[in-house]
């Protein structure tokens, strides 16, 4: 068979390409207003969320048939809220300046609507298999557009990318400005809106 | 026959369906109607003979702002020349504004209706003159001062996000010509707030001893707890005249009240500006500003004593309400909610003027807010309505 006729392709690409998380669904914004002013922790940000999102799904979907209807949504929780704790240490370990610039970002991973949208939605009616895909492919249907975010924020708010200076000096010199308005809030939904603008007119382009 | 209407009828073959230039319709339609009147002729009753269209009720709108353009750029050259310690007589004053303020309109307009043709060539409706009138009040609520890049980024913001993503002129919930300002607002806070007002044409170290650069409002919302807010400006050289004629430092446009009041009557008269609007704001300041008045302790805020005539001269009150408020797209539809509308938009600016020290005025923001709410005043009003009628008479 070949691989993009595959059950497991097209749960993939479908949070990718027409289910967005983001762009189409919507949900998971608030992570994306607070970590998307610089594109270094906002990869990391999509690497954590990509994996809660996929061990969350695949273990959630272990035990769907164990979870008692009345109380999934807690059982659910732990799950999720142990997957966070794991990602939160391993950055404190090994990344500690970018956990302390995520802050609590990485601890309000567990109220992230995407997760629990996910478990709900996809992982209590699918198989293990399954379901891992679904992770991935929302974790990095969340990631692009985040890291879209972070480098129209970090390039227009402070001139540079990754940390590194794009804008040389001299044309701070000639009078260019960065944009504060990129640094605030407002700025991420300028940016998601024009994004989600551009992907319907290319969709409706297809259609 | 008129020479310009038979150039125009030989002109326009090229533009038809199926000839070459087609897509560019919009554009030979938009002058037509600008200088003619509207090819739209109603297919059925009712035929309504007139020649107000939207073009006509904009244009309205641009002879209304013409007296406060031209005095902005007199007054932008004049306070220009007193910083600079220049000679201030007519026509070089009039020469130094008009050198810093017909390259804003300009930018403005070029960029604006660059924009706003493309969208209409790639979305083939005609061309809407909404933006004849934001293309030129953009310009009146900006500082002298501001770079002309800026002014395009601003302008190219408010027509995209601020009109065209929500379908064109008509169809737009906010004021483009605030929403620019707003966005340079946030994005570029060095060029619009702060000492910008003044435009210095000469080297720095020849300004004039005791030229501070800070506004009228600047001085009442840093003046401390036991001074008086109305001395402390009088003492800065403002006084009551001098800011309701409109010679003090500010954006462009908005400085003169008095003009603004003409603007206003003209707007009235002719229908085009909504009186109801008008009034509400007025009234919403005036009794918000009493309101302070009454309130105001000696450990309150000096600007809460302030006089009232003093706090409706001061800014930009006149012009957002007359020109900004009245925006007849993004204010209600209801002639009775514009009044409400108005009102609380009186009130908003003043408590953000007042009370906020991090925004010296707030009627773009208080207008923009208002905006936002339009639809939902109109929506309480007319369920008030609704429930007045009678239920189910058979």
């Amino acid at each position: 068979m070949k691989l993009t006729k595959t059950k497991a392709y097209k749960t993939f690409m479908a949070p990718i390409k027409d289910a967005n998380p983001i762009s189409v669904a919507v949900l998971g914004i608030c992570s994306a207003l607070a970590v998307t002013t610089q594109v270094m922790p906002a990869i990391v940000m999509v690497l954590a969320m990509t994996f809660v999102l996929t061990f969350s799904n695949v273990s959630i979907s272990l035990l769907r048939k164990i979870i008692p209807k009345n109380i999934r949504i807690i059982v659910e929780l732990v799950v999720i809220a142990s997957l966070v704790i794991l990602a939160d240490q391993f950055l404190k370990a090994f990344l500690f300046d970018v956990s302390k610039q995520l802050s609590v970002f990485v601890g309000l991973i567990i109220t992230n609507c995407i997760i629990m949208g996910r478990a709900e939605a996809f992982a209590l009616a699918n198989g293990p298999w399954l379901s891992m895909w679904d992770g991935i492919g929302n974790g990095l249907g969340y990631g692009y557009i985040l890291i879209v975010v972070a480098i129209f924020r970090e390039f227009l708010g402070a001139g540079s990318l990754l940390g590194f200076k794009l804008i040389p000096q001299s044309f701070y010199d000639m009078g260019y400005q960065d944009m504060g308005i990129m640094l605030l809030a407002p700025g991420v939904f300028i940016v998601i809106g024009l994004l989600v603008w551009l992907e319907n007119i290319l969709k409706s382009k297809k259609a | 026959m008129n020479p310009l209407r038979a150039l125009f009828d030989k002109l326009e073959k090229p533009f038809h369906k199926g000839a070459p230039l087609e897509k560019y319709y919009p554009l030979f339609e938009a002058m037509e109607s600008f200088l003619f009147s509207t090819r739209l002729v109603t297919k059925s009753k009712v035929h309504v003979r007139d020649n107000l269209g939207t073009k006509r009720f904009m244009s309205m709108v641009l002879f209304a702002l013409t007296p406060c353009a031209l005095f902005g750029i007199y007054n932008t050259g004049y306070q220009s020349h007193l910083a600079s310690g220049l000679s201030l007589d007519l026509v070089s004053v009039v020469l130094t504004g008009a050198q810093i303020v017909l390259p804003i309109v300009i930018v403005s307009y070029a960029v604006g209706l660059f924009w706003e043709f493309l969208f209409c060539v790639i979305r083939g409706h005609e061309v809407n003159e909404g933006f004849l009138v934001t293309g030129l009040l953009y310009p009146l609520i900006l500082p002298p001062t501001i770079p002309l890049w800026q002014v395009a980024v601003g302008i190219t913001f408010g027509v995209i996000v601020g009109k065209e993503v929500f379908g064109g002129t008509g169809r737009n919930f906010l004021n483009p010509a605030l929403t620019a300002r707003a966005f340079l607002f946030f994005t570029y806070p060095a060029s619009i707030s702060g000492e910008v007002w003044t435009a210095i044409i000469t080297s720095k170290d020849k300004i004039v001893d005791g030229f501070s650069g800070a506004t009228a409002l600047a001085i009442a919302a840093a003046t401390e707890a036991p001074n008086n807010a109305q001395l402390a400006m009088e003492s800065a050289g403002y006084n009551l005249n001098d800011l309701f004629i409109g010679f003090v430092p500010g954006s462009i446009g908005e400085t003169s009240a008095a003009l603004a009041i003409v603007g206003g009557l003209f707007l009235i008269i002719t229908g085009v500006g909504s009186w109801r609007t008008m009034l509400g704001g007025f009234l919403g300041a005036v009794s918000m500003s009493l309101l302070f008045n009454y309130f105001a302790t000696s450990s309150t805020l000096p600007f809460f004593q302030l006089d009232l005539l003093w706090q409706l001269s001061m800014g930009g009150f006149a012009f957002g309400i007359v020109f900004m408020a009245t925006d007849p797209v993004s204010s209600p539809a209801l002639e009775s909610s514009r009044f409400i509308y108005g009102f609380l938009i009186g009130m908003l600016g003043m408590i953000i003027r007042v009370i906020n020290p991090a925004y010296p005025e707030g009627w773009m923001l208080a207008i923009l807010l208002m905006n936002v709410f339009a639809p939902l005043i109109d929506y309480v009003v007319l369920q008030k309505r609704k429930k007045k009628r009678i239920r189910n008479v058979i």
